[in-house]
């Protein structure tokens, strides 16, 4: 909302300078998004006749201009404009005069010829956009010297545009600022009383009006307006409109539209003669009806729109939105039906909304406009008019839907106390508040019921009035304290399993990338994975429609994009959230889709045992060491090289390598390493610190078993044998060699296992020794298909 | 015979000199001092003198052993050191050829920031919460206050799933919804931050990201007031920034918080600087999420977490958050 200083300053003497008062706009809720000084930048620009226009002698782009800029006498301009004849008026800068973009008017000799001055086009001015041709006073009468903003009326104003939240309706109107304004600063603020002047016939004789449906309309106010005379408004109320973004089209209009910026109030008008059957009918539109907009568009109604018909019940306007084609105010319009009702929000949010047609008079109506402010309204109009003749027809057509209820709330004045920190007593808040209309009653010996302005609709409750104190009183005259917590800070397990999750991987070298969740179609299936994505319904672009199910296509993007810039080889992990469609519980779908954090990790140039050490890693940093890599070739990872990973036997994600396919379709030439772990799933099974074990203080042995086995055994097939075969004894088991060749056949390799033993409670004979081996290298024997090498 | 020991004392010295390894000074240490050297041999002679001569000669040969002795072990320390210096140099390196060879890797600029904000509250007291991604209508709207249909909704540019009923299920457009899971399951008191991921139909420019990050505090305790409110917010900012600042709370509206406001901070040439939405929880709020709005009050307030981001480290376009190249990533 745009308002004017010098249009506030006629409902309230607002005092301060247009900095100090933007400020305090801001501090009532109504943020300055933009503060412009205008009409300034026009001292030493006066209006100029032009006298004769002839050729430059030596140059073809301008032209010599002589001018009367007051003193009667002819005065050279050198101009590049050729838009003008003699006997125009124009805007001429005169010596000395500083322009707005810094550039002073000196005499000054263009190509041998003298010129005493600037001509000056619209946007030289700061008098519009326009840049073509020297602006010319179409139909003024000012003498030549007059200073050009007497001539146009201009006066030197301040220009609030105003960020104007959804609760505030009153301040999408000058009035409403205004009233807040001189709230603020303790100075008087009242409406005006515009007289109305009446004659002709009661309208009541010539109009009927019915209300169909009183929900949709809560108040329908109509006056006959004779005596109309069509023509272009006054140049103050145009510069006004022109200000505050509206274009001025003729009187009617413009004060139609005045009325609505300054109270608030949309309204509509009606050319009387085209109206048919000098009856209204308001009621929600049939299902396909059509009515021709203002804009020219035919346009197709339901029934959650509302229409006023005529008395042939055709649909003449859209109610609330926009009017009809049919019944517009004309050059040849004299007598008009002013409109001005109160909608209900709710249905012409909807129905602004469904036919995408927002307008000023929608945006107030959906907000929610003040139902009283009718004959107020109407009587400004016809004041607006009056110059021009037109007077109000006796008699006032007035009907009364439903309208929201509004009775007192009861303030609690300690409670408003409570809630802000304050110690106001209850005077000091019923002072608060009456300037803002807000009338209140002392009730019980401590409190207030306050009436609620019928401009107000927002406020509803005692939390309502509490926040009208503040902003009042002033947030920042509430002094400012620190509560103290009455409990203890601390993150969840979870989340401190998170940063360790985090320190590994940085640890490792790892760098954290953070991709948008969305994907393109088919990002989840060129990374070989199956297209089970939620998507999104209403997406701006494709490429962000799908909910990602897997981290891996935005890191193979990610990847990709570095490499594209020559950066390879990258270590890269992530913590995200994926997404997929729920299994049903219970044979009922949840509520919301499976929403899982995982972390994954991507090895550029790296193949699955490097994947392999991150994860051991990993477990290691969150002491999950009870676990198990088997064999897996799940979609989109390397079939031969991959591994799913369980532990306590429950799966938590996959380690080895991306399927090279899904590789060369985000254009990777390198192998990728991959890990990608559910952490959610991880860190609710058995991990952490586990119970201290003393340190034996006896010596310990070690010996080495090497295994010749099949390619189809896994090491740790071979390890875990070993393990449950050594007991308690064990206090260390690796696999410190792998060989492949002679002498060992093909299609088998020998596996050389380093293990120490040690007990808690003695030193270890070589008898037990010898034992413990033997049991290790039975156990192997026995369970596998395995031969211990000499 | 004292002739004797001093030439050899002379001949031995010569000897040690010479000695080039400390294997070779071994096999002299003997020659010069076991059982079939000279020293050895005079002792054992002195059995055959008298007594009076016995006394001096018995001292000279042990003033010659002691000095051979001196004479083995300066010669050992001169070979020692130099095999040690020998082997030291053979094992010279260049280190500036090796410089570079391994880094950490590094947090996301916006996990930083994150943690950094958590550790912030964590110490003020707080506990941090989380909560879906993708939410429900009822968490994201209609338990904060907005009825259906409410013009306020409009404020947020809304992305919807294909979960559940049409319009029943949307990307998260704040982390606000979280504040109603706390009060859902956590009795007061509650003091918690609830950092997070959010989605908005928007275009990416330099300040807008369909994706984004906020973090929101929630307070519901006896006589909370919005005092405290302020109190808090400068107190983290402060904490946050570091130094001394000013900032206001102007009038704002947001349909879950009543009073509403926005807080701002003051740049250097004194134009304010919008960073948080905050308010006074509104009892319809406190309500929907079954807290009785008579016994307890509360804030929240909700920061962009990105933007905390971008203003520590002066990054003038928030793309650059979110298109992980590692030239960005890596200077964090």
């Amino acid at each position: 909302m745009k308002v004017l200083l010098s249009w506030l300053r006629e409902f309230a003497p607002v005092e301060g300078d247009p900095v100090e008062i933007g400020d305090q706009l801001s501090g009532l809720g109504l943020a300055v998004e933009e503060m412009t000084i205008i009409g300034g930048g026009l001292d030493g620009v006066v209006v100029a006749r032009v006298l004769d226009l002839r050729p430059h002698p030596d140059a073809d782009r301008i032209q010599l201009v002589d001018v009367d800029a007051g003193d009667g006498e002819a005065l050279q301009i050198c101009c590049g404009a050729f838009n003008m004849s003699v006997g125009d008026l124009v805007p001429l800068a005169t010596l000395g005069t500083t322009m707005a973009n810094g550039m002073e008017i000196a005499r000054r000799k263009m190509r041998g010829e003298w010129s005493n001055g600037m001509l000056c086009a619209a946007d030289e001015i700061g008098l519009g956009d326009d840049a073509d041709g020297i602006m010319l006073l179409e139909g003024s009468s000012s003498a030549p010297g007059t200073p050009l903003a007497e001539a146009l009326e201009l006066l030197p104003d301040v220009l609030y545009d105003l960020e104007v939240n959804p609760n505030r309706p009153d301040a999408m109107s000058i009035a409403g600022v205004a009233r807040d304004l001189a709230a603020r600063q303790g100075v008087a603020f009242a409406m005006p009383e515009p007289a109305g002047e009446e004659a002709g016939d009661d309208v009541n004789g010539r109009m009927s009006v019915e209300v169909v449906d009183p929900d949709l309309c809560g108040r329908f106010v109509a006056r006959v307006v004779n005596g109309i005379r069509v023509g272009p408004s006054p140049r103050w109320l145009a510069n006004r409109l022109t200000a505050l973004g509206m274009r001025p089209i003729n009187n009617v209009v413009d004060a139609s539209n005045y009325v609505m910026l300054e109270l608030g109030q949309p309204n509509h008008t009606y050319d009387l003669t085209t109206l048919e059957g000098a009856a209204l009918r308001i009621r929600r539109a049939a299902d396909g009806e059509t009515v021709e907009t203002l804009d020219a568009v035919v346009r197709t109604l339901t029934a959650a729109d509302g229409v006023i018909a005529d008395g042939n019940d055709t649909a003449i306007g859209i109610a609330g939105i926009m009017g009809g084609a049919s019944t517009e105010v004309s050059d040849t319009t004299t007598s008009i039906l002013l409109e001005m009702a109160w909608w209900d929000p709710m249905s012409i949010t909807t129905s602004s909304r469904r036919l995408g047609l927002r307008s000023e008079a929608s945006a107030r109506f959906e907000r929610g406009s003040d139902p009283e402010v009718a004959e107020l309204a109407m009587r400004r109009f016809v004041e607006l008019l009056s110059d021009s003749g037109a007077t109000l027809a006796p008699g006032i057509v007035d009907i009364r839907g439903n309208l929201p209820a509004c009775s007192p709330i009861r303030v609690r004045i300690a409670r408003v106390n409570a809630l802000l920190g304050t110690d106001l007593s209850r005077d000091d808040v019923a002072d608060l508040l009456g300037p803002i209309g807000f009338a209140s009653e002392p009730a019980g010996d401590d409190d207030l019921d306050v009436t609620i302005p019928s401009f107000r609709p927002d406020s509803a409750t005692e939390i309502d009035v509490v926040e009208e104190v503040a902003r009042l009183h002033g947030y920042e005259e509430i002094a400012r304290t620190l509560p103290r917590s009455t409990i203890t800070g601390a993150l969840t397990p979870y989340q401190y399993d998170r940063r360790r999750v985090r320190d590994a991987m940085v640890g490792l070298g790892l760098d954290e990338v953070m991709p948008v969740p969305f994907l393109a179609p088919g990002d989840l299936e060129r990374a070989g994975l199956p297209a089970d994505g939620i998507t999104v319904t209403n997406p701006l672009v494709a490429e962000e429609s799908v909910m990602r199910a897997s981290l891996r296509p935005g890191i193979l993007k990610t990847l990709g994009y570095n490499a594209s810039h020559r950066l390879h080889g990258l270590g890269l992990f992530e913590v995200g959230h994926v997404y997929r469609t729920p299994l049903p519980v219970d044979g009922e779908v949840p509520r919301l889709p499976d929403e899982r954090e995982h972390l994954a990790v991507a090895l550029g140039g790296r193949d699955a045992g490097e994947a392999v050490a991150v994860w051991s890693a990993l477990a290691d940093a969150l002491d999950a060491r009870d676990y198990q890599l088997v064999a897996d070739a799940p979609p989109g990872l390397h079939p031969t090289r991959t591994a799913r990973i369980e532990v306590d036997g429950v799966p938590v994600g996959h380690v080895g390598e991306v399927d090279p396919g899904a590789l060369a379709a985000y254009d990777i030439s390198e192998r990728v390493g991959w890990l990608e772990v559910d952490l959610e799933a991880l860190l609710a099974l058995p991990h952490g610190q586990r119970p201290y074990h003393r340190v034996s203080r006896y010596p310990s042995s070690d010996i080495d078993l090497a295994f010749e086995v099949d390619e189809g055994t896994p090491a740790s097939a071979v390890s875990s044998c070993l393990a449950a075969a050594a007991g308690g004894l064990l206090a260390d088991l690796s696999l410190f060699d792998v060989f492949r060749g002679a002498p060992v056949a093909d299609g088998r390799r020998s596996l050389a296992f380093a293990l120490r033993f040690q007990a808690d409670d003695r030193t270890l004979t070589d008898a037990e020794v010898a034992e413990v081996r033997q049991a290790c290298i039975d156990a192997v024997h026995a369970a596998l298909p395995a031969t211990l090498r000499g | 015979m004292t002739i004797d020991l001093d030439r050899h004392l002379a001949e031995a010295a010569t000897s040690v000199a010479a000695v080039g390894d400390l294997d070779a000074l071994r096999v002299l240490d003997g020659e010069l001092l076991g059982k079939s050297s000279v020293v050895t041999e005079a002792r054992r002679g002195l059995g055959a003198l008298e007594p009076d001569e016995r006394k001096d000669a018995g001292r000279r040969i042990n003033e010659v052993r002691t000095e051979l002795e001196r004479l083995l072990a300066d010669r050992r320390a001169t070979l020692e050191a130099d095999a040690r210096t020998e082997i030291l140099e053979s094992e010279r390196l260049d280190l500036t050829e090796l410089d570079g060879g391994r880094r950490l890797g590094h947090r996301h600029v916006v996990t930083q920031t994150w943690e950094r904000l958590e550790d912030l509250f964590v110490g003020m007291g707080y506990t941090v919460a989380e909560g879906p991604e993708i939410e429900d209508e009822w968490h994201n709207f209609g338990a904060l206050n907005f009825p259906p249909g409410h013009p306020a909704r409009d404020m947020y540019d809304t992305l919807y799933v294909d979960h559940g009923e049409p319009g029943s299920t949307l990307l998260r457009t704040h982390t606000s919804p979280v504040q109603i899971r706390v009060m859902e399951t956590v009795e007061p008191p509650i003091y918690s931050i609830m950092p997070g991921r959010v989605f908005r139909s928007d275009t990416a420019d330099a300040t807008h990201m369909p994706v984004f990050h906020q973090i929101e505090g929630l307070v519901v305790d006896r006589d909370i007031t919005f005092g405290d409110l302020a109190g808090t917010l400068e107190a983290f900012t402060k904490a946050y920034f570091g130094g001394d600042f000013t900032s206001r709370l102007r009038p704002s509206y947001f349909p879950f918080t009543e009073p509403s406001a926005e807080f701002d901070i003051q740049r250097p040439d004194g134009t304010w600087l919008e960073l948080a939405g905050c308010g006074m929880v509104h009892p319809n709020v406190l309500q929907a999420a079954g807290i009785d709005p008579e016994n307890w009050s509360g804030f929240a307030f909700g920061f962009g977490l990105d933007r905390l981001a971008l203003m520590r480290h002066g990054i003038d376009d928030l793309r650059e958050l979110f298109r992980n190249d590692l030239r960005f990533l890596g200077q964090f």
